[in-house]
């Protein structure tokens, strides 16, 4: 995602609506997943209507945006019903339109998609990426998922205990901390022992998965080919998980 | 301003729609207001009775007036923001509120005068009925009636700022409900609630007129019931206008201080 310096712009300025909060000095932003904007226990449209209001949106811009949003987010048939009686998924989507029925320039998500099932996690992800290029947005985005992470994050910013770890490309984040690849290997059988050829990590049904040093990779293939009756072979970068965990596991040693 | 008066009526439909869910619990703590007034009520006119029909100016029926009247009253500034905050600053879920480009007390008159609206339409006729019933004395003079009203909204204003500058005590410590119930029992009888302040002795009433607490509740109550001279109505309102600027003025202070002391996690 995009990252730009925040300043604060108090009135009309990006669309002519006041993007300044009363007590921070970001331009427009919001908070989402587990804050509730919505009205508990009336239909979603009356909490839009109230943003609307609070946010001074024009209303031909208001409406404009509110039709994007229905129809990205498919609320149609949720925006009339009490908010209590939403599902978490269904109320996790309204709860990300009305954060950004004033089009906020700066997006904070916060795990944006924590308890919600994979169809709909993606459809978010989506939906995230689809706002970030269409208003130019930038979106900071919180997440213990490193699927959201993967699919939306060009740079990716590791802190632990406080501290900055990495902040960079997500490929050079696996480039530096990984020095490692992975290597699977289809055997016949689970019998050889490859040992000798690099860490073995699993060895299932005629499977094998074998770490080894990045420098390594090309030598290693080769002799596991000529040595051994290999149906399939593939190298592979760690997983993003296992090198984020090498970030804090450097960090601590 | 019209963008200010757009909010306020977005907030008035959303904070009417949502209680009008709720309808028994309304009742219920509607009831409480009628409760408390009620149980004065009959204790002081049953003292007056036995005392020969009077008790320091107050007539029988002049303290079922007094009771009624302090009843619709007490409702009509009453707040519940102490333990709103307390727990919205407990629970962090004032975060959200801070994100938002309006302060986050109109949303709150909004809220309580919302439920005044809706719970006024049980009041009154309650009120009408108690006052009948306990043969209430009321002396109404045009002037007091008029005067009565901008001395209801600064009663309103002065305590619910004052109210709302207190329940920010949340931002420093988690035990708030030891100082609200101080507050409380400070209020209940300097504000007038027990028995007219009149019936206090004298230091008592010097510390009335000096704090807020008459000024909020007792001060239009006296008012209304033709007890006060003009000249002393006039000096009340100077008084809660006094207050009025000295609330808001603290409320400001307060709320940008606690603000800074704030902290939320995995709110």
């Amino acid at each position: 995602m995009r990252c730009r310096t925040w300043t604060c712009t108090s009135k009309q300025e990006r669309g002519g609506y006041p993007r300044c909060p009363v007590t921070m000095s970001l331009s427009g932003s919001i908070n989402l997943a587990h804050h509730n904007q919505l009205v508990w226990d009336i239909p979603a449209i009356d909490s839009f209507e109230l943003n609307r209001a609070i946010y001074r949106i024009p209303q031909t811009d208001y409406r404009r945006t509110l039709d994007e949003l229905t129809d990205l987010l498919e609320l149609e048939p949720l925006l009339n019903k009490p908010v209590r009686n939403l599902s978490l998924g269904e109320r996790m989507k309204c709860e990300v339109a009305a954060a950004l029925l004033h089009r906020p320039q700066v997006l904070f998500l916060d795990e944006p998609t924590i308890g919600l099932d994979v169809t709909m996690q993606r459809r978010i992800r989506t939906f995230v990426a689809e706002y970030n290029r269409r208003y130019g947005a930038t979106v900071l985005l919180t997440s213990h998922y490193m699927a959201d992470v993967e699919a939306l994050c060009r740079r990716v910013v590791v802190i632990h205990h406080g501290k900055l770890l990495f902040d960079g490309e997500l490929s050079s984040l696996v480039q530096r901390f990984s020095a490692h690849k992975t290597i699977v290997v289809q055997l016949g059988d689970c019998l050889a022992d490859l040992s000798s050829y690099g860490q073995v990590v699993t060895c299932e049904d005629g499977y094998v998965t074998l770490r080894v040093p990045k420098a390594e990779t090309a030598r290693v293939t080769e002799r596991l080919l000529a040595d051994l009756p290999v149906v399939d072979l593939t190298v592979e970068d760690p997983p993003i998980e296992e090198v984020i965990e090498q970030v804090f596991a450097q960090e601590a040693a | 301003m019209r963008a200010l008066l757009d909010v306020y009526v977005q907030q008035f439909k959303t904070t009417l729609a949502s209680q009008l869910q709720y309808r028994a619990a309304l009742v219920i703590w509607m009831l409480g207001h009628v409760l408390d007034p009620l149980i004065y009520l009959v204790v002081w006119s049953t003292v007056s009775r036995s005392s020969g029909g009077s008790v320091g100016g107050f007539t029988t029926g002049e303290f079922a007036a007094y009771f009624v009247v302090l009843m619709l009253v007490n409702h009509a500034t009453f707040s519940w923001l102490m333990w709103e905050y307390d727990y919205r600053i407990r629970h962090g879920t004032l975060s959200f509120a801070l994100l938002r480009p309006v302060h986050p007390i109109h949303a709150d008159i909004a809220d309580n005068v919302s439920f005044k609206l809706i719970t006024f339409v049980f009041m009154l006729p309650i009120a009408i009925g108690l006052a009948i019933v306990f043969r209430a004395t009321l002396h109404l003079s045009p002037w007091a009636v008029a005067a009565f009203a901008p001395a209801l909204l600064l009663a309103f204003l002065v305590r619910f700022f004052l109210e709302w500058t207190l329940a920010m005590v949340a931002f420093w410590t988690t035990r708030v409900s030891a100082i609200n119930q101080m507050y409380f029992v400070v209020a209940l009888f300097l504000s007038g609630q027990v028995a007219p302040l009149s019936l206090f002795p004298f230091p008592i009433q010097v510390a009335a007129a000096i704090l807020p607490f008459r000024w909020t509740i007792g001060f239009p109550v006296e008012l209304l019931l033709g007890r006060l001279t003009p000249i002393e109505a006039l000096t009340g309102l100077a008084v809660q206008a006094a207050w009025l600027a000295l609330s808001l003025a603290l409320l400001r202070l307060v709320w940008r201080a606690g603000v800074r002391v704030y902290s939320a996690v995995g709110a």
